[in-house]
């Protein structure tokens, strides 16, 4: 079986979650007979040996500088000299002129389209090879409007992919509600299959925390909230840090980690200010590698509070690096797991509520990060891809039928 | 000789914790009451779906068969936790039960008032709240209980070695296999180390027959009735009681009326009192009319619960370890703030149930403790727990009383 895998960007040259879901299923599909060739709108070596990547772009582009910011511009290097930033849309446009030439020449059983970004190249596709197109919902434009409706050009482009596919694929049931909401798309028509992680597939810590003064203070008896994320509309961390406040009024030896960057940067370091508690808040800015790893490891719980988050991996990699999670009831991972706590990202209260009985609890903290531990070893890909699988089969036999 | 079914049915609700938050603790002090209705965990919307699914039907149907068969008889036990919550909200219920114990055949056994584990931490804690059940008991039915169930049939030599002292003819408790061996529990037995005091043993296959696996369609023996029921028990020839020991919401609660339950539990009598021989007995008749056969010593201690037959449902997390010390360790001085409503919120924290509802055990697996719980999970039951005993710490220290 031959898959045509349209997606907008591979580890270690991705800007968040998207990437990283796209590879490890891959890698998983792989395993399963699936052949896929994986098209990418830009061209770097990628060190990836269980599929084929190729690169979707016009002849006389010689090279493509990315910004490592999602949905930024990217400058286009052409084959004359001349550099131009091009922007999104322009990208897609040379995306899809460029996979409507590949599909020519090869022969694709199944075309599976990774977010809207990849829609428009994925029906250029599928009218040409006729071959059915499975869409792959990892966000809607809403999630990535903080619950807002968002770009109309988007929003369009989602709705027109999601009514033209044969088939929809959402990586939670969260998700799955959000497009049945905002797209008028009937539940039949839409799987849930959840993300995943490779437990195995971890960089594993070293001996010494990048955060030597955090580990000082914990010497002392402080407690560590860590978040780490995009600092965006979606990502809820003014209500994180209106929870701090409260947490630090019973539990001052509480400090709040906050990993990332992003358009609230600055918003949020005022009200920090404002709340009167920034000498318990620190911004670290964007990290990567060791730093980023020892975020998640010198925490004594992780928060993600997000007002919608469609999968959200980075809990799970928290726990891997052992720290359990409160994570908001809107987000695809907590149907995933079991032993944290849950909370509606509007209630402020109920959330510092938990986060005051991590910090004063270790037996909590301890039983949390235990049991879900045991629940991260025993997740995989494996059953994802297995029906995902499942899927391309049914349609291929449909179509040729 | 004759032979007797002995059926012992527990009655139990605790006054479970409301959503109480941190921001709650210091200010409110009402751990159990003012919750929404249709809450989870309100305990008034729980008396009334357990009343009307499970104890006026049952109380019924075991009234008529009172009346009906001059030879049926039961025993009962039911906390104080769960009289004052049907006084509060299901008079009614609470009459149906006073009519049960008014025809004379049905026997009341003591036990904690409020459903703790006393016993394990504080023995005077414990002594006390057996005086408040045996007071409770004889105010509210007249009666006073000759026989002893700790909570959860959590047992061992050192409780039976009390009760004995205590003055108290029986004592019940899990008739447990590594514990009786190749011996049957189908006969009285002398704890070791007593005196006077006779042991009943809990036949778990048979009850469990009944109280878990009745409505099980994939059990072998699917559907049970009473004629089934009855001709195993005929069939067994070493024994002379046949311990049937369950939680009285087996009956419409844990298996629904439409399991046949109900109708399991009327023809029960009729099936067993067709064999001449075969009668009921209460746990007390039981003790007067069968010598013991043996002596049975149990050094540690053993529950009804789970397949590991001990504590840990409770007390088995880190979470439960630390809830429950802190919790004792309040007790001098929450006894010496003579509050008297201060001290009896510690009493109803101390109910087992609360330590069940943290189980992480099975979590995982959405079982049983998941089904009983009205917490979305164990953490969070741990969490509203713990803020209650912060705010305990917040009034004590109010009074003057540093913690």
């Amino acid at each position: 079986m031959k898959v045509l895998m349209l997606g907008w960007e591979l580890p270690p040259y991705n800007s968040g979650g998207l990437g990283v879901a796209c590879y490890q299923l891959c890698k998983a599909l792989s395993k399963k007979n699936i052949d896929i060739e994986f098209v990418l709108p830009y061209n770097h070596d990628h060190p990836i040996d269980f599929m084929k990547v190729t690169a979707a772009h016009p002849q006389d582009v010689k090279a493509i500088k990315m910004s490592g910011i999602a949905y930024d511009s990217y400058k286009y290097i052409f084959a004359d000299g001349h550099e131009e930033y091009l922007s999104l849309t322009e990208q897609q446009s040379l995306y899809e002129r460029a996979v409507a030439q590949l599909v020519k020449y090869g022969k694709y059983d199944v075309i599976h389209a990774h977010d809207w970004l990849t829609f428009r190249a994925a029906l250029r596709a599928r009218q040409i090879t006729r071959a059915p197109l499975i869409v792959h919902i990892h966000s809607v434009e809403r999630d990535r409007a903080g619950g807002n409706d968002g770009n109309p050009y988007v929003r369009e482009i989602e709705s027109i992919g999601l009514l033209m596919a044969d088939k929809i694929i959402a990586v939670s049931e969260h998700t799955k509600r959000c497009i049945m909401r905002d797209y008028d798309i009937p539940g039949d028509k839409i799987e849930v299959i959840h993300n995943s992680i490779d437990s195995e597939g971890l960089e594993p810590l070293d001996e010494h925390n990048a955060y030597q003064y955090l580990s000082a203070m914990k010497q002392q008896g402080h407690k560590v909230v860590v978040s780490i994320g995009r600092l965006t509309m979606q990502k809820n961390l003014p209500n994180l840090l209106r929870a701090a406040k409260e947490v630090i009024a019973r539990a001052p030896k509480t400090l709040f980690l906050i990993v990332g960057s992003g358009e609230q940067y600055f918003e949020l370091i005022e009200q920090a200010a404002e709340l009167g508690i920034s000498r318990n808040v620190i911004f670290t800015g964007f990290q990567r590698g060791k730093n980023w790893r020892d975020a998640y490891a010198i925490g004594d719980v992780f928060v993600m509070p997000s007002i919608s988050e469609p999968f959200g991996l980075t809990p799970l990699e928290a726990i891997s690096y052992g720290t359990p999670v409160v994570i908001s009831k809107q987000s695809g991972v907590s149907e995933v797991i079991k032993n944290c706590l849950k909370v509606d990202f509007w209630d402020v209260n109920e959330l510092a509520n938990q986060i005051t009985a991590i910090v004063m609890n270790d037996s909590l903290r301890d039983e949390l990060h235990d049991n879900s531990y045991h629940e991260f070893v025993n997740l995989s890909w494996d059953n994802s891809a297995h029906k995902l699988a499942n899927i391309y089969r049914r349609h291929y036999a449909e179509a040729a039928a | 000789m004759s032979r007797a079914i002995i059926l012992y049915l527990h009655v139990h609700q605790p006054f479970r914790i409301r959503h109480y938050t941190i921001f709650d603790a210091g200010k409110n002090h009402d751990y159990f009451f003012t919750m929404p209705y249709e809450d989870r965990t309100s305990n008034e919307r729980i008396i009334h779906k357990v009343a009307e699914k499970s104890y006026l039907p049952t109380n019924a149907k075991l009234l008529e068969l009172l009346h009906r068969y001059p030879e049926f008889r039961l025993s009962i036990s039911i906390t104080g936790t769960v009289i004052e919550q049907l006084e509060m909200w299901s008079p009614m219920t609470l009459q149906s039960f006073k009519d049960l114990i008014d025809t004379g055949r049905v026997e009341i056994v003591g036990e904690t008032y409020h459903h703790s584990l006393a016993f394990f931490y504080n023995q005077q804690e414990f002594e006390t709240q057996v005086a408040m059940h045996r007071k409770k008991v004889q105010e509210v039915f007249g009666k006073t209980p000759a026989v002893f169930r700790n909570t959860e049939l959590a047992y061992n030599n050192d409780l039976a070695y009390w009760a004995d002292k205590a003055g108290y003819k029986g004592i019940l408790a899990e008739g447990w296999d590594p514990i009786l061996g190749w011996r049957s529990p189908n006969f009285v037995y002398r704890p070791s180390y007593t005196e006077n005091i006779r042991l009943l043993m809990k036949n778990y296959r048979l009850s469990d027959d009944i109280a878990f696996r009745f409505s099980n369609r994939n059990w072998s023996e699917w559907p049970l009735t009473a004629d089934k029921f009855t001709h195993w028990l005929n069939e067994t020839h070493d024994g002379t009681n046949f311990n049937l020991f369950m939680d009285y919401e087996t009956f419409g609660e844990h298996q629904w009326d439409d399991s046949g339950i109900f109708n399991f539990l009327h023809h029960l009598p009729e099936q067993w009192l067709k064999t001449p021989g075969n009668t009921f007995m209460t746990v007390s008749e039981a003790i007067d009319a069968y010598e013991p056969v043996d002596y049975v010593d149990m050094p540690y201690t053993v529950t009804w619960a789970d397949t590991e037959r001990d504590l840990s449902a409770w007390l088995g997390n880190r979470m439960q370890q630390q809830a429950i010390h802190a919790l004792y360790d309040l007790h001098d001085k929450i006894i010496g703030s003579k509050d008297l409503q201060l001290i009896e919120d510690y009493r109803r924290l101390q109910t087992s149930d609360h330590f069940y509802y943290m189980c992480t055990k099975w979590f995982n697996d959405g079982d049983i403790h998941a089904y009983f719980s009205p917490y979305e999970n164990p953490y969070e039951a741990f969490i509203a727990f713990m803020n209650a005993y912060h705010d305990m710490k917040f009034r004590l220290n109010e009074k003057g009383i540093e913690v």
